[in-house]
């Protein structure tokens, strides 16, 4: 028997306790050290282990003993070097040996607050169940008194518009001999209103994302603008942008955003005498929907040389946003002060508008926008939007879902007559599941102008590993496996840029295809069908009260 | 899919025409209702044509509050024509079918042409509130020289109710709807023609962007913007909305309900009006598939269909005397003796034209403005 200390292992973790427990098999594995090496969080090691085999030949039973020291891969139980899940070692070892497991068991929640410091991380809320927006479908399909279109034939124009849109009767219009023309004498102000692709890339900076990463992303807009003819329009995020791409013709396919901590813009406002084009818009930062009420962290780690520079600051040292702008006092003020300064730059021909967390308040805001004839768009991410670092609780608990988030706005704009005026765009979970184009037509059903992607478009064009089930979302320890979300050069050059760049086209392209085939039924073409709410349909009658639309079973 | 047959004419003619036109394309109405509107009255309504019509349906007692009504907001009643009904089988009797012409209170007899409009709209709209909910009083329209007649059941039936054959009722514009029931319960309010302040038109399709139509529509703030029993009632308030509220010349109703794409809006000359207007006026986009026919106060009528309208209508007919049909049948009914070969079937880009009186008929083609 063993003595009673050494089975006292209560300081220790077991493997149970774990988020993902690695399978390696003994068997397959050739112990060519590539998982133990490619491993983000060293979860995994290379050890030695004694081994009693116990030996017996001739007829009868003659058993000896023998000791073998064995080389074996191991999973420590250490929390702070747990295993993601990201799946690395599998998709490098040459022999299917190794393998990480979820466990639906484990407590990595209690435990993973050493020093009492609460668990942080990148990606989305870690909730797997199907999203509202993957509940609702499309109902209304044009059966014989109005033929469906063909989704192939048939000349579709997705569009939509970015920009404070003026109501019919407030246009500048006359008629001079049976026409109408702008009345250059009515000297109202005419805001600058953009057309373009409905799904369009959130805000995912330079400096989250790695330079291949954030070059690809912009290779594939631009290449979809000028090649395929269709305006997707991509947004800076907080950290401004390449010097050269700011003095470049390509700039209008931007949205460049201001946050609260205004990196990049020192470099964004020298630019502005030397560019050739105006950019797609202006986005004001008040909020994240993956971590409402909370600024934007670039963590030390992530601050290199490229980085420091176009944000003005200096290396390796944490860049945190405030959560609000400090300079501003009151909505009144953060708003139509920024709206304003921010039009005022450039000359009142870029559309200006912010971005907040979804929340309960979100109609307050709203309704602030609408009276304020200079605000071009609200901009709403809802909870199940992703982030580069966020506290787990923030990006856990805290928010609001983007779907009825989106409705009462729409519906609250629809009272006031302006739904038209004050576009819409809706953010958060679009595409969670890979349902982009269904999810991105059910929030224009349900009033969006347009929608914002950005952990999907991470997942699709660069096969980020990050899920709903905490797998990877390593985002904000610059230890990015995939090369996506990372300044180390010896990671970002697993991520080939041009690569990123065709699967973007490849993505949007699939999702123009299939934004028509849900179109095309519904008998919608000419025009995208926003607040087309009797076109959807829910299984849930609680959902489908809350949201006005039909219940169907 | 509905029927739709309009006549108009330098000469005052029966609507027994729009009937049996329609009865020639029986093969795609129903028999679920009629709905008719005459517009520039001949017969016994010629001398009135500067006072305002009623038209609508009543029970005894809608009738008395009708009559109360009037009376307290200082209408006088002038003349009241009522069909001589001829009972049908088929066809369930209402207690009262009229058109009454009224003379306008004392304190509105100085007024605008615009606030006596409104008045006779809010008039319209008060009495339909109060008869809506227990289907005591229906009122179609309130308009000078307008009469509007519905009812559900079989276009020739109903017209041998309302003994149309007998009758001498005439007018020189003539719409007439023969409806297919679609999505909508049989309801007397979503028959068309829809009628608004001296604008008029008639559908037939479906119309998928109903929902956000409607809810732009009753966003602008006027009262008159309500309803919309039928997907197709919008049409009429757009209508109204761009030509009496914005003051746009009636072509560029085209413009509105099927805009150009950005290429083809810079091949034409109002081209910065028509970017601002595509903007502005977006969510009134009908994509279709639609055909409109309709008219406007000052008489003329117009035929105008969307790009997914896979058969046009066809506007026929010689000079004094156009027909605006769904089918050529109807054409071929209404107006026999003339040209066939110079037929119009509008195109995706056209809208037709007819001026008032029959004079003469344009297409205005929206690619060349
Ligand atoms: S799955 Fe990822 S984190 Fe886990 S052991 Fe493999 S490489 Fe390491
Ligand atoms: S692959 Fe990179 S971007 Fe994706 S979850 Fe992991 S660390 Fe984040």
């Amino acid at each position: 028997m063993e003595p009673a200390s050494r089975l006292d292992y209560n300081h220790k973790l077991s493997l149970r306790e774990f988020p993902y427990i690695v399978r390696w098999r003994d068997d397959r594995c050739k112990r060519c050290g590539r998982c133990t090496a490619v491993c983000p969080v060293k979860a995994i090691e290379s050890t030695v282990k004694v081994q009693r085999l116990v030996h017996s030949e001739g007829p009868a039973p003659t058993p000896s003993a023998a000791r073998k020291v064995i080389q074996v891969v191991e999973q420590v139980t250490d929390m702070e070097r747990y295993c993601t899940g990201c799946g690395s070692c599998t998709l490098v070892c040459p022999n299917e040996a190794i393998e990480p497991e979820f466990n639906f068991q484990h407590k990595f929640y209690h435990y993973k607050n050493k020093g009492g410091e609460p668990f942080k991380r990148g990606g989305r809320r870690n909730d797997p169940s199907v999203s509202t927006l993957d509940k609702l479908k499309f109902t209304r399909i044009s059966m014989l008194t109005d033929p469906a279109l063909d989704a192939g034939r048939h000349e579709f124009r997705v569009r939509t518009l970015l920009g404070r849109i003026l109501p019919p009767e407030e246009l500048p219009l006359k008629t001079v001999g049976g026409k109408l023309t702008v009345d250059k004498e009515s000297r109202g102000f005419i805001p600058p209103v953009r057309e373009i692709y409905p799904i369009m890339i959130g805000s995912m900076s330079v400096g989250a994302l790695s330079p291949p990463m954030w070059e690809g992303l912009a290779m594939g807009v631009a290449y979809l603008n000028e090649v395929e003819g269709l305006p997707v329009v991509m947004c800076s995020g907080e950290g401004g942008m390449p010097p050269r791409l700011l003095r470049s013709k390509y700039l209008k396919y931007f949205i460049i955003q201001i946050a609260s901590g205004y990196f990049g813009w020192d470099e964004i406002i020298h630019a502005l005498p030397h560019m050739v084009e105006d950019p797609a818009a202006i986005e004001i930062k008040y909020g994240q929907g993956a971590k409402p009420g909370d600024g934007g962290l670039l963590m030390a780690q992530k601050v290199l040389k490229l980085i420091a520079s176009i944000r003005g600051v200096p290396q390796f040292i944490d860049l945190a946003s405030p959560p609000t702008h400090q300079t501003k006092y009151s909505i009144e003020e953060a708003v139509a002060k920024m709206i304003q300064s921010m039009s005022m730059a450039w000359g009142f021909r870029v559309p200006v508008y912010p971005k907040i967390s979804g929340t309960k308040t979100a109609r307050a805001v709203l309704n602030n926008l609408a009276r304020n004839p200079y605000a071009a768009a609200l901009s709403i991410d809802g909870e199940d939007g992703g982030t580069g670092a966020a506290y787990n609780v923030s990006m856990d608990k805290m928010g609001h879902p983007i779907a009825s988030n989106i409705r009462d706005c729409y519906l609250d704009l629809v009272r006031q007559g302006k739904q038209n005026e004050l576009p819409l765009i809706a953010a958060g979970g679009v595409g969670k599941k890979g349902n982009l184009a269904a999810n991105a037509a059910a929030l224009i059903m349900l009033g969006a102008s347009a929608v914002s992607i950005g952990k999907y478009i991470m997942q699709a064009a660069a096969d980020c590993f990050g899920d709903e089930y905490n797998r990877c979302n390593l985002c904000n320890t610059g230890r990015c496996p995939r090369g996506i979300t990372t300044q180390d050069p010896k990671l970002y050059r697993r991520l080939d840029s041009d690569r990123v760049a065709e699967r973007v086209v490849e993505t949007f392209k699939a999702a123009d295809v299939e934004l028509r085939k849900i179109f095309a039924p519904m008998g919608r073409s000419t025009e995208l069908p926003i607040g087309m709410s009797d076109g959807l349909g829910i299984e849930d009658k609680a959902m489908a009260d809350r949201l006005e639309i039909s219940y169907v079973c | 899919m509905c029927r739709l047959a309009a006549i108009t004419s330098d000469k005052y003619f029966s609507p027994m025409e729009n009937i049996l036109a329609l009865e020639t394309m029986k093969e795609g109405h129903d028999g679920s209702g009629l709905g008719l509107t005459l517009k520039d009255l001949g017969g016994d309504f010629e001398g009135l044509k500067k006072y305002p019509i009623m038209s609508g349906i009543s029970s005894n007692d809608g009738r008395k509050t009708l009559d109360a009504y009037m009376k307290r907001n200082g209408f006088k009643l002038k003349r009241e024509w009522k069909p001589r009904i001829k009972p049908v089988k088929s066809i369930t009797q209402r207690e009262n079918y009229f058109a009454r012409v009224y003379d306008y209170p004392d304190s509105f007899k100085g007024k605008s042409p615009r606030e006596k409009e409104d008045l006779l709209m809010n008039t319209r709209l008060a009495l339909r509130k109060i008869g809506e909910p227990d289907g005591s009083i229906f009122i179609f329209s309130f308009y000078p020289d307008v009469i509007t007649l519905k009812e559900v059941g079989d276009p020739l039936q109903l017209a041998e109710f309302f003994g149309l054959d007998k009758d001498g009722i005439r007018a020189k514009v003539v719409l007439a709807q023969g409806r297919q029931n679609t999505n909508y319960a049989i309801y007397l309010y979503a028959c068309h023609p829809f009628f608004i302040q001296g604008f008029c038109t008639m559908t037939n399709g479906e119309n998928t962007a109903f929902v956000p139509i409607r809810e732009f529509l009753t966003g602008r703030g006027f009262p008159g913007y309500m309803g919309y029993n039928s997907d197709s009632e919008v049409f009429t308030h757009i209508l109204h909305y761009t030509s009496r509220q914005l003051g746009f010349p009636l072509h560029y109703y085209k413009d509105v309900i099927t805009p150009l794409k950005a290429a083809d809006i810079e091949q034409r000359e109002d081209r910065q009006a028509l970017r601002l207007m595509k903007q502005s006026l977006r969510p009134l986009c009908i994509d279709g598939p639609n055909v409109v026919i309709g008219f406007t106060p000052d008489g003329t009528c117009f035929m105008v269909h969307d790009s997914k309208k896979l058969r046009p209508g066809v506007v026929a007919g010689v000079k004094g005397k156009y027909a605006l049909m769904s089918e050529e049948c109807g054409a071929d009914k209404a107006v026999p003796a003339r040209d066939k070969s110079k037929d119009i079937f509008p195109m995706k880009y056209d809208m037709v034209i007819v001026s008032p009186h029959a004079k003469e008929v344009t297409v205005w083609n929206q690619l060349q403005g």
